[in-house]
């Protein structure tokens, strides 16, 4: 069928949506709380921050990829402009952030001269070689981001319920529920 | 499909449930991030504290600033590959090392014969992109068991604005309300300033894990103890701010110098936890191999600059203890590491003819 004509999100994109949004919800927390505390939490917090960033960044490939090969329901036809451009462009920002945190945050390890431990043994490959300039702007880059994802994960849940709520026109049920019987 | 009308009240009342989710959401977070609990110790406060005493000296490091980069080898012996299956360990293993010996403080133009105390950091390379690093320091214990009673050590001897030297009072209230600093308290009553960096031992304090190759966790300190004699200050040192550099450039001249790592094997019920208890002398002791350094430079533009030597940072077969100290001093080190590069990079931008400390 015409993805165009679908009425809710492909099985796969659902799935991918509610795991991606535990998981990167976690992260975020993960994020502010391990740099804010001394205690025995920073190093557990640290340890789970890093493969969990590297599961996001699989993941959100193959989110893409789900997007691409499924497509996405239209938006209703009587939604205003602003709401249905501030929609899509503040869909494709979460896409771009999704992606690039993990990179950021890679590659600024490796500029910090930090090896990339995922697991006990397993060491991911430096992306750059150690550069404090480099490491400084990325430093500052994966804060000030990942407070601006923060805030678009904020954003997105308050215009999903204002669907759900208010507008009651079955943008929030495309990913909370499965295709409609016609 | 089209949109309903609800009635205004029940409008109101559903824009309301959506704020409420937002902010609910908004303000854990903010909890989390520690904006909302002014009173917790975060590795800012620990760092702002160490720059309330010793000032901002851009680019060095907030603690230890005074030091030199070194750069050697450690070879295995293969004496510790029954404790730990980290290929540091390996038998006949060479990994190369990037070390820093430095002073405590945070003033990187102290004088070297103020403090009883040198410190060696080291970064070890290991195949398959592993490190290991360490930061030892030359003294038996450390003063304190908990990041927050560190946290108040450092409040306690921040300078008097008069003086230029801590409050005794503040100091003497301090080490009556913590017993546990009594054991570093007696050792620095005999300490000796050594004439050298080289001619001291030096311990991780802090006790770590070693997992073997079938899995079993032995706790382990480590050290490394000096094949050159200890001897102390010298009177003529005394004049020079800066003899432990000069000391160290004469010795690596006439060779390279050497230390026995030794790791220290915990009994069971022996405190892993607490950095102020020494283990009982009697406890197996493993001679791993030899730490040679066969020379040294500046930190301004050495090797060891932009290395954050984060005691957590471990090879698979070497983990941290239950000891507080090793994740505060991780989440602390890191936060000096932010604000010295990000120094570092805007001296770079904005005077590429300036040398960079």
């Amino acid at each position: 069928m015409n993805p165009r004509t679908a009425v809710t999100f492909s099985l796969p994109a659902r799935l991918l949506h509610w795991l991606m949004a535990i998981m990167i919800l976690t992260m975020l927390f993960v994020g502010v709380g391990m740099v804010a505390t001394v205690s025995e939490r920073h190093v557990w917090l640290v340890q789970l921050h890093k493969p969990l960033g590297i599961a996001i960044l699989a993941l959100v490939i193959v989110r893409l990829l789900v997007r691409w090969r499924y497509g996405t329901p239209a938006l209703p036809a009587d939604l205003p402009p602003w709401q249905r451009h501030s929609a899509h462009l503040s869909h494709w920002m979460l896409y771009a952030l999704m992606l690039a945190m993990p990179l950021i945050g890679w590659t600024m390890l490796s500029a910090g001269g930090y090896p990339v431990t995922l697991f006990a043994g397993v060491t991911l490959p430096d992306l750059v070689s150690p550069s404090p300039t480099l490491y400084s702007a990325l430093r500052f880059a994966h804060t000030w981001l990942a407070l601006s994802l923060f805030a678009l994960i904020l954003l997105h849940l308050a215009a999903a319920l204002y669907h759900g709520l208010i507008r009651r026109d079955g943008v929030l049920a495309s990913m909370t529920k499965g295709r409609r019987k016609p | 499909m089209t949109p309903k009308n609800p009635p205004p009240l029940n409008t109101i009342f559903r824009f309301t449930v959506i704020g409420l989710v937002v902010a609910i959401l908004a303000t854990a977070f903010a909890y989390v991030g520690g904006w909302l609990d002014p009173g917790r110790l975060t590795p800012d406060r620990m760092i702002n504290t160490l720059e309330d005493n010793a000032g901002v000296h851009e680019g060095y490091r907030r603690n230890h600033a005074k030091g030199y980069c070194v750069v050697g080898s450690f070879e295995s012996n293969g004496n510790a590959e029954s404790l730990s299956r980290a290929t540091v360990f390996a038998t006949g293993q060479v990994s190369p090392l990037i070390g820093r010996l430095a002073i405590p403080g945070g003033n990187p133009h102290a004088d070297d014969g103020m403090p009883p105390i040198r410190s060696f950091a080291l970064q070890f390379e290991l195949p398959n992109g592993e490190q290991w690093r360490t930061a030892m320091n030359a003294m038996p214990v450390f003063p304190v068991s908990t990041p927050q009673a560190f946290w108040e050590l450092l409040q306690a001897s921040q300078p008097d604005p008069r003086s230029g030297k801590p409050d005794p009072a503040k100091m003497g209230a301090f080490f009556a309300g913590h017993p546990e600093t009594k054991p570093f308290l007696a050792w620095v009553k005999t300490a000796r300033h050594s004439s050298s960096f080289v001619n001291v031992e030096y311990n991780s304090l802090d006790a770590f894990r070693f997992i073997d190759a079938g899995g079993t966790t032995h706790f382990v300190r480590w050290g490394l103890v000096p094949e050159a004699p200890f001897t102390p200050m010298t009177d003529a040192q005394k004049q020079d701010p800066d003899f432990l550099s000069h000391d160290l450039r004469e010795r690596l001249d006439k060779g390279p110098q050497r230390w026995h790592l030794i790791v220290t094997v915990a009994n069971p019920g022996d405190p892993t936890n607490d950095a102020t208890l020494a283990w009982p002398a009697d406890r197996r002791q493993i001679d791993a191999g030899i730490v040679t350094i066969d020379r040294a430079q500046d930190q301004a533009d050495g090797p060891c600059r932009d290395i954050n030597y984060d005691p957590l940072v471990l090879p698979d077969g070497i983990a941290g203890s239950d000891d507080p100290l090793l994740s505060a001093r991780s989440a602390a080190y890191s936060e000096s590491y932010n604000r010295r590069t990000r120094e570092e990079a805007e001296s770079a931008t904005s005077s590429t003819q300036e040398p960079r400390s």
